[in-house]
């Protein structure tokens, strides 16, 4: 959750294939020994989602017996889900948490982040000890208080609570992208003073561009902890089920609506297939980001 | 430009850790003002709450095990990982995507697969004419089922061992094993120096998200016992089973927004600070290695 993070994204991705693994030459039985090791690895973390899936496609009676194989294909279950509960506006909840969110952090943070990473002040170092501390301290730590105030302000019930502090900065994300400004030669910025750009403009002509892909790890990682957040939702919106967001839905599903395992099944599928989309199309603006801006981490 | 930031720190962080501190010494249930009760709520967690030392225990025990179990898993994987020559994009996804399921996904999916009576995992078990457990249904097995669980998604530090892994220069293999170094030795004193901040890294940070462990033992638990997950108020599935999964985190949110004990619930949450400042610190010493200079 720090700098290795961005190295990790911002290198030649490390699940992207590249040449350079030491070559030497091994035995015959080291190679099938591996070979055999990782199969099996394999099957076994394969294994949960093919078992997720199939089970979510059987006929409800089905995932009483024994067959893993579903006897007839159910594509009804996923229609089944959103007539049981209101997925489609717990759906929109969660879209608004995680793009609200996100919005938010990045309006606040970029800023930030770049004061901390390019400006010297008085403070600076407090001010980022500070911001290292709070990221790192447990949310339960600070809970109740920050629970009381917006209690006062009658905003719990819904995900505001949750949306809106992110509009003052998110420790975090300025932690991730202060990393990254810091790689960013300061000739760069120096150049942009000296040709009479404000610090404003410096940061979004500048500075902006050349830190794209971070920018967009930044983004992709708020997105996420929204998207999966369950202790939040849980404190701000358990009483207002019109307010919920998609993962919270889901964990009260099978409590609620039964045993039924074929549909509790169908929803994790939904729950899950955004964020696996999400990453699959953004894994590519990573790689044109760092191979259009010459950057990297 | 950096103003927003430094009101949201004294907002969101300054102020929640002082009004946490005035809260620990008094009773306050929301509706009406605090009110002073001295060390009481201190005394009353450390020799009379029932359940606090068995939810302290549980945390710890997700310290002990289950971050270590983690890191030599993601470890062991990476290591197999960097030695592919075929097909790495395919090989590093199958590992690496599970870390993306939403946890409350991963959890709900972990129950259904573990689930004693018509679960694949002792479905398959059976073929092997051994009998399942109950898994996530006995008080022995529920935690070690969330760190099969916590394996399953370790794919983010493994990532991060692999890029360090793929980082190591290959003129210390070619050098060392001129000078003779046999396969183990090179991973003694090449390859494992190399990794030492990575693993740092990955231990320290283990550490803290246990400190914290929440949603995954909650939602087995509300999972598990088929009852509805913990909303309004504590309900009887926090734990199971038989407190099994209590962590020191839920504990804080039962007391604090099941039995709106707000000023008992602050005083746990500072001792929660207390521990976790000492591994900041920690951290803090830590942190300074890893910040890259600054490229002119």
């Amino acid at each position: 959750m720090t700098a290795t993070v961005i190295e990790a994204t911002a290198q030649p991705s490390p699940l992207r294939p590249e040449a350079r693994a030491p070559r030497r030459t091994r035995s015959l039985g080291v190679w099938v020994a591996e070979h055999v090791a990782l199969v099996t690895l394999a099957v076994l973390f394969v294994a949960p989602v093919v078992f997720v899936v199939l089970t979510s496609l059987m006929p409800a009676e089905q995932t009483l017996t024994a067959t893993i194989w579903p006897t007839s294909w159910q594509w009804s279950n996923y229609l089944e889900v959103f007539r049981t509960v209101p997925l489609a506006r717990w759906f929109g909840n969660s879209a608004l948490y995680a793009f609200g969110a996100t919005a938010c952090m990045l309006v606040s943070s970029v800023p930030a982040a770049y004061v901390l990473a390019k400006i010297r002040f008085r403070g600076a170092s407090l001010l980022f000890g500070a911001i290292v501390v709070a990221m790192l301290l447990p949310p339960q730590v600070t809970v109740i208080p920050v629970y009381v105030l917006w209690s006062k302000v009658h905003l719990t019930g819904s995900l505001l609570p949750l949306i809106l502090p992110n509009l003052f900065g998110d420790a975090f994300s300025i932690f991730l992208l202060r990393q990254f400004f810091l790689t960013i030669p300061r000739e760069y910025t120096d150049a942009a003073r000296v040709d009479g750009c404000g610090e404003w403009r410096t940061l979004l002509r500048i500075v902006v561009p050349m830190a794209r892909p971070g920018i967009a790890a930044a983004a992709l990682f708020s997105f996420f902890r929204a998207w999966n957040d369950y202790f939040g939702p849980l404190l701000y919106t358990s009483e207002n089920q019109a307010a919920w967001p998609v993962s919270y839905g889901l964990a009260t599903f099978r409590g609620v609506h039964g045993t039924d395992w074929s549909i509790t099944m169908a929803m994790t599928v939904l729950v899950t297939v955004p964020v696996i989309l999400l990453f699959l199309f953004a894994q590519r603006v990573f790689v044109e980001g760092i191979t259009l801006t010459g950057v990297k981490g | 430009m950096i103003t927003p930031a430094v009101i949201g720190l004294l907002v969101f962080f300054v102020y929640p850790l002082l009004a946490s501190l005035w809260y620990s010494f008094t009773s306050y249930n929301l509706m009406s003002p605090p009110q002073w009760i001295g060390l009481r709520n201190y005394t009353y967690l450390f020799t009379q709450d029932p359940k606090v030392g068995k939810a302290a225990l549980n945390t710890l025990w997700f310290v002990v095990f289950m971050v270590p179990i983690r890191i030599v898993s993601a470890l062991a994987v990476a290591g197999l990982l960097v030695r592919v020559r075929r097909a790495r994009g395919s090989w590093r996804s199958v590992f690496y995507l599970p870390a993306l399921v939403p946890p409350v996904a991963s959890v709900v999916a972990f129950v259904f697969l573990f689930n004693p009576g018509t679960g694949p995992v002792n479905r398959v078990l059976h073929l092997f004419g051994v009998d399942g457990p109950l898994w996530f249904n006995d008080p022995a097995l529920a935690k070690p089922s969330l760190v099969l669980l916590s394996v399953w998604v370790m794919g983010d530090i493994m990532i991060i061992f692999l890029a360090s892994l793929l980082d190591v220069p290959r003129e210390l293999y070619e050098a060392s094993s001129l000078d003779g170094a046999n396969g183990a030795q090179q991973v003694v004193h090449v390859t494992l120096p190399h990794l030492v901040p990575v693993l740092l890294f990955a231990g320290v940070t283990g550490v803290i998200a246990a400190l914290q462990y929440f949603t995954e033992a909650a939602v087995a638990s509300g999972v598990a016992s088929g009852k509805a997950t913990i909303g309004a108020g504590a309900s009887a599935a926090i734990g199971y089973p038989d407190d099994s999964l209590l962590t020191y985190a839920q504990w804080i949110y039962v007391r604090g927004f099941g039995n709106f004990q707000f000023g008992y619930a602050s005083a746990l949450a500072m001792v929660l600070f207390v521990v976790a400042s000492v591994l900041v610190v920690f951290m803090m010493r830590r942190v300074g290695a890893y910040t890259p200079s600054e490229a002119s």
